[in-house]
């Protein structure tokens, strides 16, 4: 099993993620550029991680470009195929951009960017990570400005009833509430999966969480779930 | 032919536009209290180069759904003018 990490112009969190999955979690990494078509090498055990950053400057809209990079292409194939997909922040809003995961990330409701730890929550144990992580209130940094998830009445109703919402916002004691909330999420929504289960966004960031040095391991349960 | 198009691309009316939010109050502070419900978004511009107005208007529309908006939040509408 290995992780590919891909690079965009603009991608910053790359090198943490490539860090976090070699250094603190000993895996196998491939860097892989925004330009490449190829994806042979990798299997649908393996996972292609969607970093942090500002991929093409947020021209248009955050992931907008992206989306149509020669990478992306393969990757949304790889993902119809069954391939694990984990995106991040940036990662994120390119996976919805990409019509990958449903709904839209929009700009925080407070027009700051936010920077900080927060608590999230697994909410199903339906889903790779919800499996991995358990119930415990996990504290992993945020850093956006356009962070605020949002879906459609429909939309939400579906990702509720297929079990589809993989992280909330919440409190260090694990309580789901509107001060926990760092974005103005719609029902305090931090990360999510496709209905395949294999295709999975959030916004916290469990890269920035791996190392002892940092007095933070509890992201270590969010990427192993991947492996 | 040639046409331009201008192009709006605007946040869904029932979201909150953090942006336009900000602009009103500073309006409010300038004393203009007569103004509200700013909302901000975007005018693009392009030109095309296509048989008839209406190829051109296809051709938009289809950059529109594609790239230009992403229909979950934004709503957009435009005009071709022969340029």
């Amino acid at each position: 099993m290995k992780f590919g990490v891909i690079v965009f112009p603009g991608s910053n969190c790359d090198r943490d993620m490539q860090h976090a999955l070699q250094d603190d979690l000993q895996q196998e990494v491939v860097m892989l550029w925004h330009k490449d078509r190829n994806l042979s090498m990798f299997t649908k055990n393996d996972c292609i991680v969607l970093p942090g950053g500002f991929s093409y400057g947020d021209y248009l809209r955050c992931g907008a470009v992206a989306r149509f990079s020669p990478m992306m292409e393969q990757v949304i194939n790889f993902a119809n195929n069954g391939g694990k997909v984990l995106g991040v922040c940036n990662g994120f809003q390119i996976l919805c951009e990409a019509g990958l995961l449903p709904g839209v990330l929009l700009q925080n409701d407070h027009q700051k960017f936010v920077c900080k730890n927060v608590y999230i929550k697994s909410e199903s144990t339906n889903n790779l990570i919800g499996v991995n992580v358990g119930e415990k209130a996990l504290k992993i940094p945020v850093a956006h400005g356009e962070g605020r998830y949002y879906a459609d009445a429909a939309t939400l109703k579906q990702l509720h009833d297929n079990k589809q919402i993989v992280f909330r916002y919440c409190d260090e004691h694990g309580e789901v509430h509107i001060n926990s909330n760092p974005n103005g999420a719609i029902n305090n929504i931090a990360g999510i999966c496709n209905e395949g289960r294999n295709v999975y966004g959030m916004m916290p960031h469990p890269e920035r969480a791996c190392s002892t040095a940092l007095n933070n391991i509890d992201g270590r349960a969010i990427l192993m779930a991947l492996n | 032919m040639k046409y331009i198009a201008h192009i709006n691309v605007m946040p869904l009316k029932e979201l909150l536009d953090p942006q336009g939010k900000a602009v009103n109050s500073s309006l409010h502070n300038l004393g203009l209290t007569n103004l509200h419900d700013v909302r901000i978004g975007k005018h693009i511009t392009l030109h095309v180069d296509a048989p008839t107005k209406d190829e051109a208007d296809r051709q938009v529309r289809d950059a529109c759904k594609r790239l230009l908006a992403n229909q979950v939040m934004e709503a957009f509408d435009f005009t071709l003018t022969e340029g």
